[in-house]
């Protein structure tokens, strides 16, 4: 039934091969594509063939192994662009945490109270049509209204505000219905052993609604990256990834393979927070057992 | 009585719809339930039979009359654990392992972890699946999950079972183990049992008591004695005896009313 299952390793290996085919398609399509792109009726729909919009990917990867600027004592590009990087990736993180733990929150009172889910589905489901950009200025600016004791409102957590207002959406979602998930006997079995809510959210709700919650937090960490890129990105947050991507674009006419080094490092982060889900699913492998055929 | 495993007395259900309409699912109910005997619920689908039994477990509450067990309303029966529970679904939890699960009851109810396994490993010898205590129900095959479902619904000895179709879902012949399995299990455990089905041969062969039910609204139609001995004489040969043909012939007379009266639609006579 359904698709053949692939191996293990042979997945990991099919997954290496994607990578190594779109190489081969770009160097193969800059060796033989036309100078000027491919034209159709006053359109461009593919990118010119020249070194400086389609560099080669030795120059991408060898530009990688050099300095960032020409001024001396710079440090090499991949080691400002792995700072960036983790700089960016721990946002994201804690962009992600609060987006979970908001996310769980909402499902949950959503479950106990059937009111609640009409009242707050919909404004959950619009909280999204909210252009990112927008956003920005706005928790900067309620941010700086706000003051823990002597503590100031920092730019990284307007930043990972954002990121977390991309990441609940998704988890509140899959976790409602993972914890609506359970059979109604399963549900009534509960009742005949005469315990709570409390109880029966912990020992059948929660564990049924694993396989619901996995891809909703893979999700909202590929949410909560792409978030953390965007926010920096808008509110001009120096050190993370985004922030480069945008100071590196302006460098590209002399500097073909710089602006690539930081798109690496985003891919980095989305690779490194996709392998932290698939562990996560690892360990939880014996909720993810398929429903009892009964 | 207030000794009866089950008093029903004067029950009746009525599910109201929208709009105003509603629906009459048992009305005027009156049964007793020894202890240690054996009753079935038997009737037409819509005959409310899964309904009483609801009742008696408090999964929903009656509209008139009152409902006994052992004496206490339903609902103190149902927080004192006064009874186990087994539906046409096993409703096991796939993460929990065959052990895990028949453990489920006692762990919610805070029984010691040593108990608890010396508790279940005490039920999967009497259901016979010792040997699979640390699979997974998924890799059991439908009539060993039910085994093990019924080996849950004991797991807090209860002195009454309320079983809804518990061996529908199974075919013909893992069926009739499962019904020699269960005459055993009650005859060691000495608990009284209420067990709706639609299959009349599996009605007689269990029972003590078969309460033929007719539908719209839900009443008792007749209770016949079937009297074929205690469990301990029960085998599979007296599925060939003519006494069992007996009663079986008494029950379908009894499910289709008086030989030339009523017609009574959807009954299933396997």
């Amino acid at each position: 039934m359904g698709r053949a299952r692939v191996g293990r390793s042979s997945a990991v290996l099919l997954g290496a091969l994607g990578v190594v085919l779109l190489g081969v398609l770009w160097e193969l399509y800059k060796a033989v594509g036309p100078a000027t792109g491919v034209v159709v009726g006053g359109v461009t729909v593919l990118p010119r063939t020249s070194d400086l919009a389609m560099p080669h990917l030795i120059t991408m990867f060898t530009r990688l192994g050099e300095p960032v600027t020409a001024t001396s004592g710079s440090p090499v590009l991949w080691v400002a662009v792995l700072q960036a990087s983790a700089f960016t990736l721990g946002l994201a993180a804690v962009g992600w945490v609060v987006g979970v733990v908001v996310g769980m929150l909402l499902a949950l009172l959503m479950q106990r109270l059937r009111t609640a889910e009409a009242a707050l589905l919909p404004w959950i489901v619009l909280s999204q049509t909210v252009p990112l950009i927008a956003l920005a200025p706005l928790v900067a600016g309620i941010g700086n209204q706000i003051r823990f004791g002597d503590a100031r409102w920092q730019e990284w957590m307007t930043v990972a505000v954002i990121a977390s207002y991309l990441a609940f959406f998704p988890v509140s979602i899959g976790a409602l219905r993972g914890l609506e998930s359970p059979d109604r006997a399963h549900v009534e079995l509960m009742r005949t052993y005469a315990v709570g809510w409390w109880t029966t959210l912990i020992r059948l709700r929660l564990p049924a609604s694993v396989p619901y919650l996995l891809p909703a937090l893979r999700l909202a960490a590929a949410n909560a990256v792409i978030g953390a890129v965007v926010a920096e990105v808008s509110i001009g947050l120096k050190g993370g990834v985004g922030r480069m991507m945008v100071e590196y674009a302006s460098a590209s006419s002399g500097d073909p393979g710089k602006p690539w080094a930081p798109i690496f490092g985003a891919v980095a982060i989305g690779l490194i927070a996709a392998g932290f889900i698939a562990l996560l699913g690892v360990t939880l492998k014996r909720y993810r057992r398929g429903e009892v055929p009964a | 009585m207030s000794d009866a495993a089950v008093a029903v007395t004067g029950v009746s259900k009525i599910f109201r719809l929208a709009k105003g309409a509603q629906t009459v699912a048992l009305e005027a109910i009156d049964l007793s339930v020894a202890p240690g005997e054996f009753v079935s619920l038997i009737g037409p689908s819509g005959c409310g039979k899964s309904t009483l039994l609801r009742l008696i477990a408090d999964l929903d509450q009656p509209t008139g009359g009152d409902i006994r067990v052992f004496g206490k309303t339903a609902r103190a029966a149902r927080i004192d654990q006064d009874y186990g529970i087994a539906f046409q679904q096993a409703g096991l939890l796939p993460w929990r392992t065959v052990a895990g699960n028949i453990e489920l009851p006692l762990e919610l109810h805070k029984v010691g972890k040593a108990a608890r396994q010396a508790r279940a490993a005490e039920l999967l010898a009497l259901v016979g699946l010792s040997d699979v205590a640390d699979r997974y129900p998924d890799q059991l095959s439908g009539g060993m999950q039910q085994r093990v479902a019924i080996a849950r619904s004991l797991a807090e000895s209860p002195e009454l079972l309320l079983m809804d179709e518990p061996f529908g879902a199974l075919d013909e012949m893992t069926r009739e183990r499962m019904q020699a399995e269960l005459v055993r299990i009650c005859g060691e455990t000495g608990a009284a049992v209420v067990f709706v089905t639609h299959s009349i041969p599996e009605a007689v062969f269990l029972s003590d008591r078969v309460v033929v039910m007719s539908p719209r609204p839900g009443r008792i139609r007749q209770i016949v004695d079937v009297g074929l001995g205690s469990a301990g004489d029960r085998s599979d040969d007296l599925r060939e005896a003519s006494s069992f043909f007996a009663a079986v012939s008494t029950v379908r007379e009894a499910l289709h009313g008086s030989p030339a009266a009523e017609t009574v639609r959807g009954v299933e006579t396997r």
